[in-house]
């Protein structure tokens, strides 16, 4: 019983994307292939034994309950017409049911650019891109967001309504490279939101597994794109160390996280990704942070850690995205690598973070590590009012402690 | 499908005087952009509106109209002429309106939902 519901729920987050993509493209109409894609893993739901070829059965399923609602559309369009001279109503064409053979991979992609079309807002492209190509459910992403379900139903209602009425299209832009940035954006955007939350799992799903699973897809059909590859090393590199980011509810830090903890294959497979990128040798802001968390991941020790090709990498990263944040973490590795006071001086030059309590709370740390608790205090003090999360907030607890007399 | 296009300018548009040697090229500019329309098959129709300073606003509460000096809002971008397109879809419609020779613009693009044929 157990299997059968794991086998219906491998079918919507593996399969329903591919087959959703090729309905919309062959019919030309999203919201009657989502439709009948959902009709069919209902009825897949209620399986009593998984079909040989699960994929080619939701495709035949779904196909014939299109067909069905077309008839049943036209049928209803014959009997409006046959009193259109009562309404007067323009006569349509019967839909083209020729069907030609198509690229999957080509319909998969069309369908990934259209839920991340720059069109849409921010979150409408990760609501989308998680229920069409991901396959999950509305009540899926709303837990996993923690926002009540019908507002997230909402969201995509409204979201494909504007591609329909606003006439957003499935094909492929002249300006592909662009278009998958906003793709791998969208899709950073659900890995960390799952990284950030993955301390307090439950019967959630989990989006860091999901963010992977959309990645690679996403890198095989632009084969040639090596942020895509850049990106799933960065998220690979991240799931890896995710058992020893908490002890007891507490952040870890990583110079203190155990790391026989880490998953040795996971890092491997990043390791993969990431050369897979770099062999591409078109640098980007991505394949810059998967090096970064590569030289982390692959450090036996925290001593170990490369900290000199990590400032320099984080270097590279502000000079490609400038940014204050990137800024901060370049003056933490540059402090790692140089001593205390050069980092300290890096952070005096930061502009904009006032309000950001890692910049208080990595100021208070090299001020405690070059023996000046008595500034470290405040600056300890500032980032504790500005944490929300529980596990930073004792984690910063403890360093106030540490360093009052 | 057709398409709105509403040109919103950030700052006021200081007119060129038709003396003024940048005249005959910005003119050509839309000029080329316009044949492109047309030649594209895209064109409907479009205009360029005179200064804001000119628009006059009615405002009918409950039946009742008053007449008021200025646009209907108030806006940092000022609605400073339209174009009319035909396209096959939306990234058509915002490929051509990315084309316009503007330096500074905004442009706002909206599908038409019913525009009676004469």
């Amino acid at each position: 019983m157990l299997d059968l519901r794991e086998a219906a729920t491998r079918l919507a987050r593996e399969e329903s994307g591919h087959v959703l993509a090729l309905l919309a493209h062959r019919f030309g109409d999203l919201d009657l292939a989502d439709e009948c894609v959902q009709d069919a893993l209902v009825a897949a739901a209620a399986w009593t034994t998984v079909p040989a070829n699960p994929a080619g059965w939701l495709y035949t399923v779904a196909y014939n309950r299109a067909i069905d609602r077309l008839r049943r559309a036209a049928a209803e369009r014959r009997r409006l017409q046959a009193a259109s001279y009562l309404l007067a109503l323009p006569t349509e064409e019967e839909p083209d049911m020729v069907v030609e053979h198509s690229d999957v991979g080509d319909e998969h992609l069309r369908l990934v650019l259209l839920c991340c079309h720059p069109a849409l807002d921010r979150d409408a492209q990760v609501a989308l891109t998680l229920r069409l190509v991901g396959g999950l459910t509305t009540a899926e992403i709303a837990a996993a967001y923690l926002v009540p379900e019908p507002t997230l139903a909402q969201r995509i209602v409204r979201a494909k309504r504007k591609i329909r009425d606003a006439g957003i299209p499935l094909s492929i832009p002249a300006s592909l490279d662009e278009r998958v940035d906003t793709v791998l954006a969208v899709l950073y955007l659900i890995y960390n939101e799952g990284y950030l939350s993955r301390s307090s799992q439950g019967a959630r799903v989990d989006l860091v597994d999901e963010a992977i699973r959309l990645t690679s897809a996403v890198a095989s059909l632009v084969p040639g794109n090596a942020e895509a590859l850049g990106l799933l090393a960065l998220e690979l590199y991240g799931r890896a160390r995710t058992s020893s980011r908490f002890a007891g509810g507490e952040l870890v830090l990583l110079e203190h996280q155990d790391r026989t903890m880490w998953d040795a294959a996971g890092i491997e497979q990043a390791n993969r990704a990431l050369s897979a990128a770099l062999a591409l040798e078109v640098p980007g802001a991505f394949q810059l942070q998967a090096w970064i968390a590569s030289h982390h991941a692959n450090a036996r020790t925290a001593a170990e850690t490369d900290w000199s090709a990590i400032a320099s990498a984080y270097g590279q990263l502000l000079a490609l995205t400038p940014s204050p944040v990137v800024a901060l973490n370049r003056a933490v590795a540059v402090a790692m690598a140089d001593g205390a006071p050069a980092g300290l001086a890096l952070l005096d030059g930061i502009t904009g973070l006032d309000e950001y309590h890692l910049y208080w709370a990595a100021r208070g740390e090299l001020l405690a590590r070059s023996g000046d608790p008595d500034a470290a205090a405040p600056a300890f003090r500032r980032a504790r009012a500005l944490a929300t999360n529980p596990a930073e907030q004792r984690h910063l607890d403890r360093r106030i402690a540490a360093v009052s007399p | 499908m057709e398409y709105m296009l509403f040109l919103g300018e950030a700052n006021p548009r200081e007119p060129i005087a038709p003396t003024d040697p940048a005249f005959g090229a910005y003119m050509a500019d839309w000029q080329a952009y316009n044949q492109k329309l047309i030649d594209g098959g895209h064109w409907i129709g479009g205009a360029q509106l005179q200064p804001i300073a000119t628009a006059t606003t009615i405002k009918r509460v409950a039946g009742e109209d008053t007449i008021v000096d200025g646009p209907f809002a108030e806006t940092k971008e000022q609605l400073g002429g339209y174009y009319l397109i035909e396209a096959k879809d939306l990234d058509e419609a915002l490929e051509l309106a990315a084309a316009m020779p503007f330096t500074d613009a905004v442009i706002e693009v909206r599908p038409i939902q019913y525009r009676p044929q004469p």
